[in-house]
Order: structure tokens, then sequence, then C-alpha cells
């Protein structure tokens, strides 16, 4: 098995290559503008430094959000292009999870909470029992609204450093989302038979549009 | 010719998703999935809605174009992608993409310039550009008189609009008119029943002292909406096909008289029409006369390869190989303003921004405009 991981859903442009047993390689950039100048540069280099090629590849793993939409379609586009031409599968995997897994790995057991950076004031979030095991499904708001919702949890993740009066017990571990964690994840789901999500984006809000106000008269009334 | 290089191009500048194939000059496949409907009932081009529409049809339509062609992604020599400019979260799906298919397939990728496509596309309808080739480019987007000595590598601006482009002008007055977006096809059809001489709309920038190959639509666009409203004010009918014609008049009067103008003043025996608004009927009549007696040969692109699409990319793409310009390297950023005089993205080598050896490490800010310092983000 050689799994290629990659997330694009937060200013981490994170790339990595997993056996199955554990992380080849990894690259993680923390830039929340340049996703997509960075992220194949990144793949080309977990390859090159473990010395194998993207035709070995038998299983993608990208991270589906929810995350800042410019940058979250870097990956997704990504992945399903790979994906069209070297013929093996797309494993879809929430970005919220991958940290999860990770604080798990860091120590952290029991209940608490993943919360990124949505801007606008908001985060995106979701409450877990365990590192495996997701409580809720990925939202976004406003911290003020989920205050009742994650007293006294512990949280991880940059939406939990952003606004400590909400998250007020907040762990340093991880500071940024690896695609290692995210693969790890993704060979024990392969290996327990657990099911992925699709590779499609989580994006939880709506195109931001207004249907222009009819026609605005140009003559003083 | 079987050795001329086959090349696949992809456009998503905006809210076509296009993705064209073709070898040297010759069209193969032009696959279009357009977002247009989508967009109908905001009146305009909604960046988020086009980019999410570019991620789902992006694969279906690339997919579409190899079948049409009929070639296998191995055989391509190229993958040709707009780097710019454009709507920069639309921009990078196609750029992402075209990054991925090139990496996957061991081809090289070339990031290349919208605006000089919709001029080389043409070299898929009527063969060789002329050296230098004259173009005018009209569309929602844009509205340049350019001048290619080298569409691969020189491509020198002469004017530009200075406010509205010539298919925004013919949005708003559509909107004006009750008629719909996108307004182009709309003012065209009325403007058909319409006397082109009932209203004396202004020619923006044809004063003796005006600059000579700039175009300015807001005010002509004002004058229609005041003409309009103050007919609807004093209670009478508003003569649609009128001012749709006489609109569409003013437009394409000062667009043929600068173009033909620049051609006289360098010496050019030929001009290209290309972008949404060359396909225009009236537009192409009034050239076509104008070049008839100026002795200038005209050269429109039909027009579905006047519209955005992925072949004008391919056939850039094809020329960059034919003439062995140098490919984009995989940083290549999509650039929402990319200047016209810039062809094509190169590789470049880092003079910052430098990345420490375990791949762990902060990137420094760019000094120029990157694809996610406009709005409209975070949706
Ligand atoms: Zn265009």
């Amino acid at each position: 098995m050689l799994l290629l991981a990659f997330d694009t859903a937060t200013p981490a442009v994170t790339a990595a290559l997993h056996d199955g047993e554990r992380v080849l390689a990894e690259s993680t950039v923390v830039d929340a503008r340049r996703h997509g100048e960075l992220l194949l540069p990144a793949v080309d280099r977990v390859l090159t430094t473990a010395g194998r090629a993207l035709a070995d590849v038998t299983g993608l793993v990208v991270g589906v959000g929810p995350g800042p939409y410019t940058g979250l379609r870097v990956g997704l586009v990504t992945a399903a292009s790979f994906a069209d031409v070297l013929g093996v599968p797309v494993h879809g995997v929430c970005t919220l999870d991958g940290l999860a897994w990770a604080a798990g790995e860091a120590g952290l057991d029991g209940p608490f909470t993943v919360a990124t950076d949505a801007r606008r004031k908001e985060v995106y979030w979701a409450r877990y029992d365990g590192p495996r095991s997701r409580a809720t499904e990925p939202a976004v708001d406003r911290p003020a609204d989920i205050a009742d919702a994650v007293r006294g949890l512990p949280a991880v993740g940059a939406g939990a450093a952003l606004y400590p009066e909400v998250f007020t017990d907040r762990r340093a571990d991880p500071d940024h989302l690896s695609a290692g964690s995210l693969a790890a994840l993704a060979a024990h789901r392969l290996a327990a038979g657990e099911p992925f999500e699709p590779p499609l984006p989580l994006y939880l809000r709506r195109p931001d549009a207004q249907v222009p106000a009819g026609y605005k008269a140009v003559l003083p009334k | 010719m079987a050795d001329e290089p086959l090349v696949l191009g992809i456009e998503t500048s905006c809210d076509e998703t296009g993705v064209g194939i073709v070898r040297g000059h010759t069209l193969l496949a032009d696959a279009v999935a357009s977002s247009v409907d989508e967009h109908a009932r905001y009146g305009g081009v909604v960046p988020e809605v086009a980019s999410r529409a570019h991620l789902e049809a992006m694969i279906p339509t690339v997919q579409r174009a190899l079948k049409d062609a009929g070639v296998a992604a191995s055989d391509l020599d190229g993958i040709a992608v707009t780097a710019g400019p454009g709507l920069a979260g639309a921009l990078l799906v196609g750029v992402s993409a075209a990054k991925a298919y090139a990496y996957a397939l061991g081809k090289p990728l070339y990031g290349v310039n919208h605006l000089a496509s919709h001029i080389c596309v043409d070299q898929l309808e009527h063969g060789a550009l002329p050296e230098p080739t004259m173009a005018l480019l009209v569309s929602g987007g844009h509205s340049s008189l350019l001048l290619a000595p080298d569409i691969t590598s020189d491509v020198r601006p002469l004017g530009s609009t200075i406010d509205d482009a010539a298919g925004e002008a013919f949005d708003k007055v559509a909107r004006v008119l009750g008629l719909g977006f996108p307004g182009g096809p709309a003012v065209d059809r009325h403007a058909r029943d319409g006397d082109p001489k009932a209203i004396a709309f202004p020619r923006g920038l044809t004063g003796a002292r005006d600059p000579l190959y700039d175009f300015s639509f807001s005010g002509l666009k004002t004058a229609v909406a005041r003409w309009v409203e103050a007919r609807r004010r004093d209670g009478q009918d508003v003569p649609v096909a009128d001012v749709a014609a006489s609109f569409q008049e003013a437009v394409v009067d000062v667009l043929t008289r600068k173009a033909i103008r620049a051609c006289k003043d360098n010496g050019v025996d030929h001009l290209m029409i290309g972008g949404g608004v060359a396909a225009n009927s009236r537009l192409r009549s009034l050239a076509q006369e104008r070049c008839e007696d100026a002795g200038i040969l005209l050269r429109v692109p039909r027009p579905k390869l006047c519209t955005d699409n992925g072949a004008m990319v391919a056939a850039l793409g094809a020329e960059m190989v034919a003439r062995g310009r140098a490919a984009s390297t995989l940083d290549l950023p999509a650039d929402s303003s990319l200047p016209v005089t810039e062809v094509s993205v190169p590789g470049h080598t880092h003079e910052h921004g430098h990345v420490s050896a375990d791949g762990h490490g902060h990137a420094h800010d760019h000094d120029h405009v990157h694809e996610l310092s406009k709005d409209n983000l975070y949706g």
C-alpha cells in the first residue's frame, strides 16, 4: 500500500506519503495565501524524499474540509485529476478528523473539540468522543453561539487558539494539520474497513452572492 | 501533420469550464461546461458560484475533450492553462488541475495569458497568424487593441477601455431594457429590428484630443439609461429595438473605427477580432465593411471560438511547444491581474520564500498580486 495524502483546507499546505504502516515522508508549509503554488511542489518533494514515483501510489487521501473555499478546492481538484490519470481511488477525510487523530497521537483522550478558523469571526468545528470518534457533524458557527456545546472540553486547532474566551482549555498540540496524520487515519480506516467521506468539498456556507435589488435609476427622482 | 504538437488546454478564468485539444493549428476537441445559467438570476457572474462549478465540471470536461478528440492523455505533448487574468478563485481551479494532469502524465505545463489565447485561437480557423497581428479583443471582461509581433512572446497593448468593458456595457444596457443576462445576444437580437440611427448616442473618446486607441463605454451606458428613463418618466413607450440598435451602433462604430486606425497607423494589413463580443452580428458586418474599404483583411473566428474556451488555450500552448518556448514550473501561480504583456508564465527561480530541507517553514509573502489577495475567498 502506498497512500499519497494532502490537505489544503487550513493555512497548512501539507502532503505526505504513507505505506500503511508509517509515514515515509511529509512536507508541511504554512502559508494561507499560496495553496495553489505550494501543493504540487510539496507532493513532488515527498515522492522524491521517499524515492517513489506517483505511479506507485495505490490510493489518494484528501482533506475535504471544512475550510476556506479557495484553498480547499486546490486539494480536491488535484486529487481528482491525479485519480483520473492514475486510476486509483480518492479517499475523502474530514479535515477536522485529521486534527482529532493528531490530538490523539499527542495524548488527548476522551471528549474534546476541534475548531479551525473559518474567518468572518466564525469557526469550523466538531465535537469528538475520542480521537477516532466524531460526535457531531462539522459545522460553521460564531464561537459565542457554541460556548455551551464546548464548555469545559479540551480544544485543539487554530480556531480554539483564536477564541480563548470560548475554548478555555486549549491544547497546543497539534499546532497545524499534517497530511501524515490524515494518511495515518486513512490507513487505519482502510485496515478497519471503515468508510470515507466522498471526495467533495464541505463548504457549509452558501455562495456569497446577492441578487441585485432591481434596476437602479440614474436620473434624480 | 502528425508531428505537430498535441496540446490540451484548460480555461477557467470566468464562468466557462473549457477544455480543448489541438494538434498544431487543427482543432480536435472543444468541450465547454458553462455555469452561465446559475449566474443569470444575479445579473452577473458570481465568483464563488463560478469556482464551485469549475470544480464540479473539471474532470468530466477533460474526459469529454479527450474522448471527442480520440486521443490518449499519454500522447499529449503538453498541458496549457490560463494562468490569468481572470477571477482569482476560478483561475485557481484550472491551474491546479492542469498542474496535476501535467505532473501525473509527465508532460510540460504551460501557464499562458488569457488575452493572447483569444488571439491565437484564430490559427484554428484561418491558419498561421500574420506577424505582427493586430487584434481587437472585446468581451465582458476586456476591450483591448493589441499588436502582437510574436503571439508566444511579444504582445503589446495599444489601448484598452478606461472604464467598462464593451460586453459589460451590453449587459448593463440589457438590464435597463429588461432583456436579461447575458446581455450581448439579447441586444444583438432586438437590434436587428431597430434603426441604428434612431438615437444619436455618444461615441466615447473619439474627440480630437482623446487617446487614439483607448475606449470608454461608461458614458454611453449612462446616456442610454438616461434616455430610457426620461421616456418612461414621461409615460412614453420605450422603443426597445431602436434603443438596442442605436446603442450597439455606437459601440461597434467606435470599436471598428479605432481598430482600423490602429492598423493604418502601424502599417498592418489585417485585423483579428476576438472575445465574446466578436460574436455580435453588427460588429462583424461593420468591421467587414470598413476593412474592405481600407484594404484590410478581416479575421474573425466562428462565435464558439470567440467566447471563452479551452481550445484557444490549447492553440497558444501548441504554438509555444512548436516554437520551443519555456514551460512553467509546478509553483505556477494563478494571477488574477496577469498583464497582457506576459504571454506566458515561465518557470522562475525563488529569490525568496525558502522552504527548509525538512519541508517545514514559513514562506514569505510575495510581492505581486496573488490568487488569494482579492475578495470572496471565504464565501
Ligand atoms: Zn475572455
